[in-house]
This record gives C-alpha cells, sequence and structure tokens, in this order.
C-alpha cells in the first residue's frame, strides 16, 4: 500500500473531484458534503470511467399515502453516474444502485496537514 | 507509507474527445490482444442529420428537395422523428457533448474521421454504418417521401463514405413502404463499393411476407446479399403507447417489431421460398430469438396447418438466421445465457455489435470476456462471422491507441 497525493486541500473545494492514477489504477476521488470519498474509477458494467460522470440526486418516485403515483421528484441521496451507460453509484457507500450488492472498491483518504493522499 | 508521484486530472465533463472518452476500451483492446484478430461490428451509427444540407441535395425530386431544405433546422419539417429522452436525462454525457467535438483536420469527411477514431479505441476493424434518426422513417405518413430520403441518403453514403473508407461498409436503407422502390435501390446500389447487404428499419406497419416483397428478395438473393431487418421502438404504436417511461418503450420496443417480423417471415415460409437468403436480426438483443422459437415451436406442433410449407419447426430456421449481440442481456445466472447461446447456434450465427455511439452500446469485451466460450467462438462471433457474411478480409487493419 501506498499513499497517492490527490491534492492540497484548498484546491479541491466542496463539489470537486480528481481521477487519481496510482499505479495501474485509477481512483476517483470525490470532495463532498463536507467528506471526501474514494472509488475505483472502474465501472462494474463494462469498465467505464464510472467516476467521471455527472453527479446527481437519486430520482424518487411520490406515492401518497392511498398509493397513488403523485408524480417524481429528486431525494436526498447523491449518485454519480459512469458516462458510458448511466449506471449509478451512491456516492457514500459506493454501492451500484440497481444491484446494491455490487460496490465499487472503496481507498481510503489521508489528510497531511495542507495535502490529501489516497490510500492505493 | 511510500509517497510515490503520480498523475492528477480534474473532471471536465464538457470536453469531449473520443479517444478519451474509450480511453478505458482501449485498455481493454490492448489487455486483450485485440490486435490479432479481425473485430467486425455489425451495426454501429452516424448522425446523420448533423449531415443533411449535403443528404438533401441528393433528392431527386425538385419539390421535395426544396422541402426538406426549406425545413431543415426549424421545428417543423419534411423527416419525422420519435419522443424519446435517450441520455437520460444529461447522464450519458457522451450525447450531450459529443456534437462539440472537432474531427482532427484533413481531406476525409469527418463521419469518416470520428467513427475511425472509436472503432480504433475499442479495437474494432470494420464497421457497418447505419444511420440514426432514419431509424424512423418507415413510420412517415408519407410514402414518397421516405423512398425520396432513402434515395438521396443511400447515394450520400455511398458517395461521401463508402467510397472513400474501406473500413466502413453498410447494409443499405430498404424504403420498405414503396415494394417497387425498395426493388430499385437493390438494383441501383447493390454492387456499389462498400454495400454488404440491405437493410429494413423495423418499426413500419407492412407485412414482410406480402407478394409485393418476393421479387426483391429474390434479388437479394441471386446477389449473395443479406437483408437485415434493424430494430427501434415506436411510441406511437397502440400498444407501446400503454407504457410511461422510456425504459419500458425502450426494452419492449426493440423486442416488439422484430417479433412481429421474424414471426411473419417463418410461418409464411420465406426460409423455405428463399433458401440461400442471409437473414439478419440487429439491435433486438438475444433472448426474444430463443423465446421466440420456443413459442413459434410449441403452436406449430399443434397447428401446422397454418404454416404448410415449413418442413421443420420454425426454430430450425431461425437457427439459420443471424443476430446482432447489441444490446446483449448478461443475466446473473450465466447457464440461462448459455442456454440462449446454444439455441441460437451462437457459434456461426452469432455478430458482434456495438451500436456505438447510442446510449447502450457494448464493448467487444461483452463477448470476449465469457466464460463459456471457447477462444475460437470469441473470435467468429467478434469477426470471423461477420467477415464471412460481409465477404470482408480476415487480416486485422485497426491500430488501437
Amino acid at each position: 500500500m501506498a499513499e497517492w497525493f490527490v491534492a492540497k486541500s484548498s484546491d479541491l473545494k466542496d463539489g470537486d473531484r480528481r481521477i487519481v492514477t496510482a499505479g495501474k489504477r485509477e481512483i476517483g476521488v470525490f470532495h463532498k458534503g463536507g467528506s471526501f470519498y474514494a472509488y475505483s474509477n472502474t465501472c462494474l458494467h463494462q469498465g467505464g470511467p464510472a467516476c467521471e460522470g455527472m453527479m446527481i440526486n437519486n430520482v424518487v418516485d411520490v406515492i401518497d399515502k392511498d398509493h397513488l403515483y403523485q408524480g417524481q421528484t429528486y431525494g436526498d441521496e447523491m449518485h454519480f453516474v459512469c458516462p458510458w451507460h448511466g449506471y449509478e453509484y451512491d456516492l457514500k457507500t459506493g454501492e451500484c444502485i440497481g444491484d446494491r450488492k455490487l460496490k465499487l472498491r472503496k481507498f481510503e483518504i489521508v489528510k497531511r496537514g495542507e495535502d490529501i493522499y489516497v490510500v492505493a | 507509507m511510500d509517497m510515490p508521484r503520480n498523475d492528477v486530472r480534474p473532471v471536465e465533463l464538457e470536453i469531449f474527445a473520443t479517444p478519451k472518452h474509450l480511453e478505458h476500451a482501449s485498455e481493454q483492446a490492448r489487455a486483450r490482444n485485440y490486435q490479432d484478430f479481425l473485430i467486425v461490428d455489425v451495426d454501429s451509427h452516424h448522425y446523420e442529420n448533423e449531415h443533411y444540407a449535403e443528404v438533401f441535395q441528393y433528392i431527386e425530386s425538385p419539390v421535395i428537395r426544396a422541402e426538406a431544405m426549406e425545413g431543415a433546422g426549424r421545428r417543423t419539417g419534411m423527416l419525422n422523428s420519435q419522443v424519446g429522452y435517450q441520455n437520460t436525462g444529461g447522464r450519458i454525457h457522451r450525447q450531450k457533448f459529443r456534437g462539440k467535438e472537432k474531427a482532427k483536420p484533413g481531406r476525409q469527411h469527418s463521419d469518416i474521421t470520428l467513427t475511425l477514431d472509436w472503432m480504433d479505441a475499442m479495437g474494432v476493424d470494420y464497421c457497418c454504418m447505419f444511420p440514426t434518426p432514419m431509424l424512423f422513417l418507415g413510420l412517415h405518413p408519407q410514402i414518397e417521401v421516405e423512398a425520396a430520403m432513402c434515395d438521396a441518403y443511400n447515394a450520400w453514403l455511398c458517395e461521401r463514405i463508402l467510397a472513400h473508407e474501406p473500413r466502413i461498409v453498410s447494409m443499405l436503407y430498404l424504403p420498405f413502404n414503396d415494394p417497387e422502390a425498395a426493388y430499385k435501390t437493390v438494383k441501383k446500389f447493390g454492387d456499389k463499393k462498400g454495400v454488404v447487404g440491405f437493410m429494413v428499419t423495423s418499426p413500419r406497419y407492412r407485412p414482410v411476407h406480402d407478394n409485393a416483397y418476393m421479387k426483391t428478395y429474390a434479388l437479394l438473393e441471386e446477389m449473395g446479399k443479406p437483408i437485415s431487418f434493424h430494430a427501434a421502438y415506436s411510441w406511437d404504436d397502440r400498444a407501446l403507447q400503454m407504457t410511461n417511461r422510456f425504459i419500458s418503450v425502450h426494452a419492449l420496443g426493440f423486442m416488439w417489431f422484430n417479433m412481429i417480423h421474424m414471426t411473419n417471415w417463418v410461418i409464411n415460409g420465406l426460409p423455405v421460398r428463399f433458401p440461400k437468403l442471409k437473414v439478419m436480426w440487429i439491435e433486438s438483443g438475444l433472448t426474444w430469438a430463443s423465446s421466440l422459437m420456443q413459442r413459434l415451436d410449441h403452436s406449430f406442433m399443434m397447428r401446422t396447418s397454418d404454416a404448410p410449407l415449413l418442413k421443420e419447426k420454425p426454430s430450425h430456421y431461425m437457427q439459420q438466421m443471424f443476430y446482432s449481440t447489441q444490446p446483449m442481456e448478461i443475466p446473473d445466472d450465466k447457464s440461462v445465457m448459455q442456454a440462449t447461446f446454444k439455441m441460437i447456434n451462437a457459434k456461426s450465427q452469432l455478430v458482434w455489435s456495438s451500436d456505438y455511439p447510442h446510449w447502450d452500446f457494448d464493448l467487444p469485451s461483452t463477448i470476449y470476456d465469457l466464460p463459456f466460450l471457447d477462444e475460437t467462438s470469441k473470435r467468429n462471433i467478434l469477426g470471423a462471422n461477420a467477415a464471412r457474411l460481409f465477404g470482408l478480409d480476415s487480416k486485422p487493419v485497426k491500430r488501437i491507441p
């Protein structure tokens, strides 16, 4: 295992991300909602750049107390989307939304002073 | 802990370049040694609407040409379209930003340059190019517009693309709603460079067993050129109108029309009437075929008088047809998939397709990584079967970056 430099914390603002080449691996590092997350940048579907697509909240079907459909809205769960085919992943867990048994490999983030590293 | 030097880059969604977008595909191509064998993509696309100004110039009728030119880029125009949010609300950002990509400068048409870029990135030697918006042209209310547009597009494609790039071939669009025009299309373009067959867009309401088509099938059989049926959906179809999400109309629609055409094709004995005519079914995935084989075989045993031309069960004839892979269903239980492959006689009848750049494209690894295929079967499906069907050279010519 080694620590791979990601960014100075002042350069990785909330909402930003970086793609880190760590040896033969690519890792996506996200800064969102005050937390850092790091996942393999290889989609579990066909190997696309999973961490390099759109970030979007989950979509929710609104069903009222009488089981009636009342339209759609966005929920509170943040997803990132593989740009190749649209596989979505939960930012907090790396779980694939379509089948939560599938998870992107997660990596540890460490901060040393102003510097942010990913451990891989 | 070591602290090695490493590359770090930002994510810039709006900067789109095909080689960068498909960098992981190129890694797969190198890791799997695609340079050592032939890969043929039997179904890929370009966006012909980006070149309507050129294509419309080829419309023979001066009146339709003028109408088409006048309507181009306006709120309404000469050509029909479909409701369909194919880019999943912007999640497939290739669809959103690819239009900004500039082809490398050179003498070739930009569609040749951009197509070769993605082919090399994936490890593809030859691709069969199809249009995109024209997949819905079979639903146009004016038969003469389908025929005119088809003729213009085919002429443009032959003259501007196929004549200049041997790695791009096509099965040309057949104006199927006008049987006489379909026949003339085969006559006119059948011997042009890069024309490896003819394609019927499946969403339409003309039955394939109509007597009016028999001379076209006979001509294709005589020329040794395959006929293919390229699937698409139609949210205007009465049954599909009941679906309320794109996932539904897409999943069903891409099987629906081909299931109808296949049923009519087999039950009316067209494989018996044209035993040497090669038939291909495109972009319906695979499970529809194995399902329909069982369904038709079951009914046939009780109702042979409804299909008296058949000397064998329907599945016998269906196993002699060709199937493109994409969008290939990959179930958790691979034994189900293996059974499907066996039923459609995949080793000789399955031909890989990407459907790139559309939103649900497949890479060659969808076939290459299957655990139940041996190396020979993988190479047959990825290229050798199509090379035999289209008469292509089997020597790899790609340049994987």
